[in-house]
């Protein structure tokens, strides 16, 4: 008797490749970003209920964790922003290449920490 | 919803091992998926050592030694041995490539071997394509023309035919569609690079007078807007070519041009 066709392995057994690491980013910093966009309404909400509930808020952004989640929301912002403007290009039909793709997807990566430095410095 | 993990009747169990009965010091361990559809098995992992100094140099050729003097039964699709039919396609090495144009000596350690990503198996490295070759047949692959020609060939400049390059020298090996995500996930809607690829090289010839009806036919959120530029395929492509390319291009003929 014929048994029933497997499916042959495909996350398992694939490598990652440096393009389809930075896709998989991309769309996990957009799911960071509503997460951020929440943290930022509370801070908005926390403000608008007085004194004391925003005061608790900044205590709990300058400890070590609070920080770690307002820089993370920055960087998830700065690299979704900059590979969106990555997208952009691909929309308009540049940048294709093998090796154009990996070079702008290598800047985008490095320019989202910079930019998430600028930010934290300013 | 998206299963990221493989049914339980395809985990993959630990196969057998094929000790070299060579001496050899030159030898490479490759590791073959396997299943068998008259047994009622999971699919195993089989590990052979090949003596590499009595080998040819590619991969293919280490799969025809293993089933030539190791285990005749070890199953797999090949034809033109020089990467011009597609047959071969499998992934090797944590990608999909050909076994025949893909050097042993380009990989590091054991060599692993499975069938295309995501695809039901039909014995060993071979895949089904059903899928596939169906949605190859959907977008018309052939001219289109109402043009009398009074029997002299149809005529093209230059510059129209150069725009064919890059994609009449894909192969349907389906490298391309089986590495992408988008298609693993989507492929019974999702007409993956393969597809759209050749769905762009009859849109973009200039001899066929069909380019809108092509247009207005593939301009859907699920047979093409799948693609998130993974650009899994374009980095796979045994020829060279850029599906990922092809696939932006008709995005932007949606785009730009006025009637489609």
């Amino acid at each position: 008797m014929k048994s029933e066709s497997p499916l042959s392995p495909h996350l398992q057994v694939y490598k990652w490749q440096l393009s389809s690491v930075l896709s998989i980013t991309h769309r996990m910093t957009s799911v960071f970003n509503l997460a951020g966009m929440s943290v930022l309404a509370l801070w908005i909400f926390m403000l608008f209920l007085g004194e004391n509930f925003y005061n608790l808020f900044q205590i709990f952004a300058s400890t070590i964790i609070g920080k770690f989640i307002f820089v993370g929301i920055t960087w998830s912002f700065s690299y979704h922003l900059l590979n969106g403007i990555r997208h952009l290009f691909w929309d308009m039909g540049y940048g294709y290449e093998l090796k154009t793709a990996n070079l702008s997807g290598i800047f985008v990566l490095f320019s989202s920490f910079v930019l998430t430095f600028l930010v934290w410095v300013f | 919803m998206v299963q990221f993990n493989l049914p339980k009747n395809s985990e993959i169990k630990k196969g057998n091992y094929f000790k070299s009965e060579t001496e050899s010091k030159n030898i490479k361990k490759i590791n073959v998926y396997r299943w068998d559809p008259d047994k009622d098995q999971n699919p195993r992992v089989d590990t052979y050592e090949v003596d590499m100094d009595n080998c040819g140099p590619m991969v293919l050729d280490a799969l025809i030694k293993i089933k030539n003097e190791i285990d005749s039964t070890v199953t797999f699709r090949r034809s033109c041995r020089e990467g011009i039919c597609g047959s071969c396609a499998m992934n090797i090495d944590g990608s999909n490539t050909l076994a025949c144009t893909k050097s042993a000596k380009d990989i590091d350690g054991d060599i692993n071997i499975y069938p295309l990503p995501h695809m039901p198996v039909i014995k060993d490295l071979v895949p089904n394509l059903k899928q596939l070759y169906k949605q190859y047949q959907s977008v018309e692959p052939w001219m289109q023309s109402n043009k009398n020609s009074n029997g002299s060939e149809s005529l093209q400049t230059i510059e129209d035919r150069s725009k064919l390059d890059g994609l009449y020298e894909c192969i349907l090996c389906a490298c391309c569609a089986t590495s992408c995500p988008s298609y693993w996930w989507n492929g019974d809607k999702y007409l993956g690079p393969a597809v759209l690829l050749q769905a762009y090289r009859w849109i973009i010839d200039s001899r066929d007078e069909e380019r809108q009806k092509r247009l207005k036919k593939v301009a859907d959120e699920l047979k093409l807007f799948r693609c998130h530029t993974i650009m899994n395929c374009t980095n796979a492509c045994p020829k060279g070519l850029n599906p990922a390319k092809a696939i932006g291009s008709i995005k932007k003929m949606l785009v730009t041009e006025k009637s489609a």
